[in-house]
Order: structure tokens, then C-alpha cells, then sequence
């Protein structure tokens, strides 16, 4: 495979993987949907996931909280690493996985309650909030830090369902570090909005960055340039280069990346 | 000829006008240029076989329903001597004999020989009207059609307007009948309240109908404790189908691997198949001395047939019915809500009782109110196993009776609708038709809104 993976983006010292995909294969069935593929998620990154559609970019995306484990028929070989310690042990369960590792959806999906309730839904489940107001302060904070709570502020109580679709999708982005996960993964976050509520999810990536390791899936290259520190490409299932954005977008290294980010194909 | 042969040759001739169509459209349409022709053959075909069997058909429809009428008529004057009491009922008798004795027997009278011998005439000559008739029409038709017909006509905005026609005229009987049945109900209904007040109806708390050889009251036509016993009976049975129907719909939706699933589902749906009378005889044979059985042990005084017995049967038989229809709701709830709950770590039990279900509610209390309506409405098991005894009482373990099993009381045996013992069928009938209207109208409105929320 002519994986090209050296290049740390300039800046960072010593960084350290977050999590690390060794060798990764999955299958729906019979179809081989990723055919081995080594990644590393660096710590407080953000990194963009590229491709064709169908090239297998939410499938790799999701084996990183287990989600493809929700579908019928798929199967992953290989490991995948969370500090260090392998997401398929048998000691490692899959509710504080997902609580370290969240997901943001392409499609925002809040639950049908209130905005409040969406966002105490995971530090229920988690036990995570010592009595009301602790659970207060943990929406309040998650809801400000999504950018949302000004928006809703005087309205926690109204349905989830009743926001605009940027501003559903911020509340998904709060829903999702409200259990304060480690690692964020968004699969085309912004494919449902507009132009403006995407500079809005845009801008608080960027903050969310400090805090958190990032993998996001976008179509969108502009959107990788402006908010990842690497990028990867992917194409039929293979991982073809990853490198710092700026890289990747002034001087690939692959002809198919080339041809991808020029438009040739995609 | 009689009506069927005709039928049948008319049905023949009219397949031999649509190859007749077939054959003069496609040779009058050869010599012209391809847009010059407006439609294909078949559609010229097909509109002059519509033309040629329609008119016969209507005419011959209009013929047999007259017909005898008209025959009846005529001999009914022409030999009045004949007839021994009121037109109404000693014409059909005296009809019934003439065909008899038309048809070749013996020990008549010359009178009523005449009369006979004059009735076979008429009918000869009727079907010989009929057939000359329904050949003109077919014949006029025919002509008509093939006289319009050239490479130019709009045979296939014809044909498609007939279609329209004819299915317009197939569901109109649809609704026709439904809305019939409905005014014949409210009319009969309403003869009934003529002998009984509305409020001694439905405020009434006895029911015990008289039949009139016992004296010259009617007896009394209460409806609540019918109507009790139909709520307690359909009350036990939610209580059944609904925990059973709803964890079997969730484990098929959510749970069941998909070969399960596939295999299930149909058996599920073939218990929703089972002519009720079977489970009806289930709940007398097995289910009633079973339940008495049980309270023996228990020293408790159990009826084998009781409303717990029919309510219980009743709630297995609609188990698939509900738990079908919740299935469907639970399986359109989007895939991206449980990814959602899954994806914050919750597990599969947690989605489904805080997400799922919740966006499922709607939906699902919708097909509860539709399986209710069913129950409502249901007749053989309680006719078997709920004992027959319309009493107002709040004891599960007692008989009683329902509103469908007393329409069934009171139109078994001789019935006349002239007094209220059968009139009343109607009133209960029509309580019903309204109770269980209502229920299907909230619960398909329930539905609906649930469907347009998610797509
Ligand atoms: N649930 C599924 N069942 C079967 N095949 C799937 C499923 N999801 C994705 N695939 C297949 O896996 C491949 C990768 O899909 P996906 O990861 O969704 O690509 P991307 O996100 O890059 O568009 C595609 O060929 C797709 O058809
Ligand atoms: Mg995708």
C-alpha cells in the first residue's frame, strides 16, 4: 500500500496518538468495506477524512466507537487502540467507550424531548451529574460551549425538534461532550446545513479542538482546509495519504489525491 | 334465450368487434404518415368492443330486472278472479303456482291453465324482445363507433375516459353500500326509538327484553350494562395484548436477527388469520375450565365462562394485531435517533424505553385505539365464552354480556321487526358502528400526524 505517513504537522511537540488503527478491515458481509488501513488520531487534533463517496470513510469513522457493531452483518479484523489499550478487549465495554469516544451524526438527530433533556440525556445514562444542579451546570456548560446557549437559554424546556437544522446540529455537539468524551467524531456534520450555520459548526471545531482529538468525515475540501491539521484521503477502502492539510491541498503526494482536490473525480 | 347464453354471446361478439377494430385500424392508418395517426390500434380496437358490448350489456341488465315485474304485473290484471287475497302476498303465491303448472303440472283448474299458458307466452315473447333488443343496441352501438373511427380519432383519450368511468363506478358502490347500510341502520334505529325513549336506551341499567308472547310489554332495553360488559371484556383483552403484542414488536423490530424475523412474522400474522369461532370454541373447551379449574385450587369461585375468560382469548387474538402494526411504527423510527442514543453510550435496552419508544409513542397508542376498536366490535368469543349474562357488575370472574352478543340474542329465532325485541338490533348496532367509528377515526388521525413527523 502506498500509504505516505511522515509529516507531522509543524508546531506540535511530541505528539501523542490518541487512538491508533492497526491494520483495520471491515466487512458488510461479504464485501470488504476497508481493507486495512493503519491510522493514528493524534491528541488535540483535528483531522479530515477525504474521499470519493462509498470510498469507506463513515465505516472507518465509526469503527472507532464500535458503531458499525450496531449493524447487522459487520465485521471488523485488526485493533484499534484508545490510549493504548485495545477497543475490542474483552474488559473494554462499549457504553464508557462511547462515553469517551462520541459521535456527531450527518444528519442532526435530536432526540424527541427537550432541549434540556437532550443534553442531560448522556450524564444520565452515565451517572455523571451529582443531583440537579450539577446537572444543570453540566448543560449549561456543554450548551455554551456548543455555542447554543444564548439561542436557548429561555427555552431548555421546548422540544429538541423544534430548532433549525444548524441549530439542532450544535445541540447534538453539545449532547455529545455533555458526557465529556475524549475523542469527537462527526460524519459530515455540516452536509445538512447552510452556509451559514456550517461557519458556526466551522468555528467551533475550532474551539472544541483544544480540548478534544477530532476525526471528522467532510465531501467538502474547503471545509478540511479550514478547520483540520491533517488530512486523510481515502479512496475504495484504502487510506491513500495522510499528511498536514496544507500538504495535502498545496503538494500531494499520490496522483489520486491530486486528481481528487482538482476535481477530477469525486 | 335466457340471460346467460345471451351474456355469453354478447361477450363473443364484442371480441370479435375489437379484432374487427384491430384489423380496419391497422389498415387505415397504413397509408398515412406516423403523426398523422392519433392512436394505436389496440385503442380503436378497444373502444369499439367498449361501444359494441357496453349498450348490450346495460340493456340487458335493464331487461331482467323488469322483466318480471312487468310479467307479474300484466297476469295479476288480466286475472284478477284468480287471486284470493291481498295483491301483495297472494300474487307471489299465485306467481309460484303459475310457473308450476308453466313448467308442466297437473290437477289445475282451466282458469288457472289459462292463466299458465298465458304466462309462458309472455315469457316467450320476452325473450325474444330481449334478444332483438339487446342486438340492436349492440349492433346501434357498434355502427356508431365504426362510423366515428378513422386514422384521426382519439380512440385513447376515449378509452382512458371509460376506464376513469368505470372505476369511478366501482367505488361509488363501494361507498354507496357503506352509506346505505348506514341510513338503513339509522332508520331502522330510529323505528325503534318510536317504542323505546332514547334516555330508557342508553341511561337504562337493566336489559331484559320481553319477546311479545309473554305479555303486552316490551321489557326493558338498557344499554350500559351491554355496554359494560363489552368495555370490561375489551379492557381484559388490551390488558393482555398490549404488554404481550408490544415486547413481541419490539423484539422482531429491534432485537430478532433478520432469517428470525423472516420467519416469524408470517406465523405471527397467520394467528391473525384464525377465524375467531375457533377461538372462540378454544376459550370454551380449554381456557373457561381451565380458569374455573384454577380458582377451585385457589378457593376462589371462578365461571368457565366469564369476562376473563372471553376478555383473555380475545386479547391472543389480537396480540398480532397489535403487534404488527407497532412494529411497522417502531421500525420507521429513523435509524439516525438510535444511532444518536447508542452513539452517547447508551445500551440497546436504554434506546429502545428512552428514545425509540418515546418517538414511537404517537404511532403506537394509535394502533392500540385501532386493535380496541376490534375488540370492541368482536362477536364469536363472547358469544362463547362470556356467558351470556347482561348484568351490571364489576367482577371479571362473573358471566356477562355485550353488545354484540345481544344483537345476536335478539335476531336469533322468529323475528319480525315490527316491535322492539329485533328493532333494537339496530340501536345496539348502530352504537356500536359509531363507538368503533370514533375510535378508528382518533386512531388513524394518531397515525397519520406520527407519519408525516418522520418523513
Ligand atoms: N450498512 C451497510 N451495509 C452494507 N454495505 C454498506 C453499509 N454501509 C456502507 N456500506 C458499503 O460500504 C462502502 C463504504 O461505505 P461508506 O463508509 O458509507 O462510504 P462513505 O462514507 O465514504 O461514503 C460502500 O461500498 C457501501 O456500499
Ligand atoms: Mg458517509
Amino acid at each position: 500500500m502506498n500509504t505516505t505517513q511522515n509529516t507531522q504537522p509543524a508546531g506540535l511537540q511530541a505528539p501523542r496518538a490518541k487512538m491508533q488503527a492497526q491494520d483495520v478491515r471491515v466487512f458488510y458481509g461479504e464485501h470488504q468495506a476497508i481493507k486495512g488501513i493503519d491510522l493514528e488520531l493524534m491528541e488535540n487534533e483535528v483531522i479530515a477524512f477525504i474521499g470519493p463517496s462509498g470510498c469507506g470513510k463513515s465505516t472507518f469513522l465509526r469503527s472507532f466507537n464500535r458503531m458499525n457493531d450496531t449493524i447487522e452483518g459487520c465485521r471488523l479484523e485488526g485493533r484499534i487502540l484508545l490510549d493504548g489499550e485495545d477497543i475490542h478487549a474483552a474488559d473494554m465495554d462499549v457504553v464508557m467507550l462511547r462515553a469517551r469516544v462520541g459521535m456527531v451524526f450527518q444528519k442532526p438527530n435530536p432526540f424527541p424531548k427537550s432541549i434540556y433533556d437532550n443534553v442531560a440525556y448522556g450524564p444520565r445514562i452515565h451517572g455523571l451529574a451529582r443531583g440537579r444542579g450539577d446537572l444543570d451546570d453540566r448543560v449549561e456548560d456543554s450548551l455554551r460551549r456548543a455555542g447554543l446557549w444564548d439561542e436557548v437559554k429561555d427555552r431548555l424546556h421546548a422540544p429538541g425538534t423544534g430548532l433549525s437544522g444548524g441549530q439542532q446540529q450544535r445541540l447534538c455537539i453539545a449532547r455529545a461532550i455533555a458526557v465529556s468524551p475524549e475523542v469527537i467524531l462527526m460524519d459530515e456534520p455540516c452536509s445538512a446545513l447552510d452556509p451559514i450555520a456550517t461557519a458556526k459548526v466551522e468555528e467551533l471545531i475550532a474551539e472544541l479542538s483544544q480540548q478534544y482529538t477530532i476525526a471528522i468525515v467532510t465531501h467538502s475540501m474547503q471545509q478540511a482546509a479550514r478547520v483540520s491539521d491533517r488530512t486523510a484521503y481515502f479512496h475504495l477502502g484504502e487510506l491513500i495519504e495522510v499528511n498536514a492539510t496544507d500538504k495535502v491541498f498545496t503538494h500531494p503526494q499520490n496522483a489520486l489525491t491530486e486528481a481528487y482536490i482538482t476535481g477530477r473525480f469525486g | 334465450m335466457n340471460s346467460t347464453m345471451l351474456a355469453i354471446i354478447l361477450l363473443a361478439v364484442t371480441a370479435l368487434a375489437y379484432q374487427f377494430g384491430l384489423l380496419r385500424s391497422t389498415r387505415q392508418g397504413r397509408t398515412l404518415a406516423r403523426e398523422q395517426v392519433h392512436s394505436r390500434p389496440v385503442y380503436h380496437a378497444a373502444w369499439l368492443a367498449i361501444c359494441c358490448g357496453t349498450p348490450g350489456l346495460l340493456v340487458l341488465l335493464l331487461w331482467s330486472a323488469l322483466e318480471p315485474l312487468l310479467i307479474r304485473n300484466w297476469l295479476l290484471a288480466s286475472w284478477p278472479e284468480l287471486l284470493g287475497g291481498p295483491a301483495e302476498t297472494a300474487g307471489t303465491i299465485l306467481m309460484r303456482r303459475l310457473q308450476e303448472l308453466a313448467g308442466g303440472a297437473d290437477n289445475a283448474t282451466a282458469l288457472e291453465l289459462a292463466a299458465a299458458q298465458q304466462l309462458g307466452q309472455l315469457q316467450t315473447w320476452a325473450a325474444l324482445g330481449k334478444t332483438a333488443l339487446v342486438a340492436l343496441a349492440s349492433a346501434g352501438g357498434l355502427i356508431w363507433a365504426a362510423r366515428r373511427m378513422n386514422a384521426t380519432f382519439k380512440a385513447r383519450h376515449q378509452v382512458e375516459r371509460m376506464v376513469r368511468t368505470l372505476l369511478l363506478g366501482c367505488s361509488a358502490v363501494a361507498v354507496l353500500t357503506t352509506l346505505g347500510i348506514v341510513l338503513s341502520m339509522v332508520s331502522e334505529a330510529f323505528n325503534f326509538f318510536s317504542f323505546i325513549r332514547p334516555s330508557e336506551f342508553f341511561f337504562g341499567t337493566k336489559w331484559n327484553p320481553a319477546f311479545s308472547s309473554t305479555g303486552n310489554t316490551h321489557g326493558e332495553y338498557g344499554l350500559l350494562p351491554l355496554l359494560w360488559g363489552t368495555l370490561m371484556v375489551s379492557l381484559i383483552a388490551m390488558l393482555v395484548a398490549i404488554p404481550l403484542g408490544l415486547m413481541t414488536a419490539i423484539y422482531m423490530a429491534e432485537y430478532a436477527p433478520a432469517w428470525f424475523r423472516d420467519m416469524a412474522k408470517p406465523v405471527i400474522e397467520i394467528l391473525a388469520g384464525i377465524p375467531t369461532i375457533v377461538y372462540g370454541i378454544f376459550a370454551l373447551m380449554a381456557v373457561g375450565p381451565f380458569f374455573a379449574a384454577a380458582g377451585e385450587l385457589l378457593g376462589i369461585q371462578v365461571r368457565a365462562t366469564s369476562a376473563l375468560t372471553a376478555g383473555v382469548v380475545m386479547g391472543l387474538m389480537i396480540i398480532p394485531f397489535v403487534s404488527s402494526l407497532s412494529d411497522d411504527i417502531i421500525t420507521r423510527v429513523p435509524q439516525a435517533l438510535r444511532d444518536g442514543a447508542l452513539g452517547l453510550g447508551a445500551t440497546r435496552s436504554e434506546c429502545i424505553r428512552q428514545v425509540v419508544l418515546p418517538a414511537a409513542l404517537p404511532g403506537i397508542v394509535g394502533a392500540f385505539l385501532l386493535a380496541f376498536s376490534r375488540a370492541i366490535g368482536e362477536t364469536m368469543i363472547v358469544v362463547l365464552a362470556a356467558g351470556n349474562s347482561p348484568q351490571l357488575h364489576a367482577n371479571p370472574l362473573e358471566a356477562i354480556s355485550t353488545v354484540t352478543v345481544s344483537i345476536i340474542n335478539q335476531l336469533t329465532g322468529d323475528t319480525d321487526f315490527a316491535g322492539p325485541q329485533s328493532l333494537v338490533a339496530f340501536a345496539l348496532g348502530l352504537t356500536l358502528f359509531v363507538i368503533t367509528l370514533a375510535l378508528n377515526v382518533i386512531a388513524l388521525y394518531v397515525v397519520r400526524k406520527y407519519r408525516e413527523h418522520y418523513e
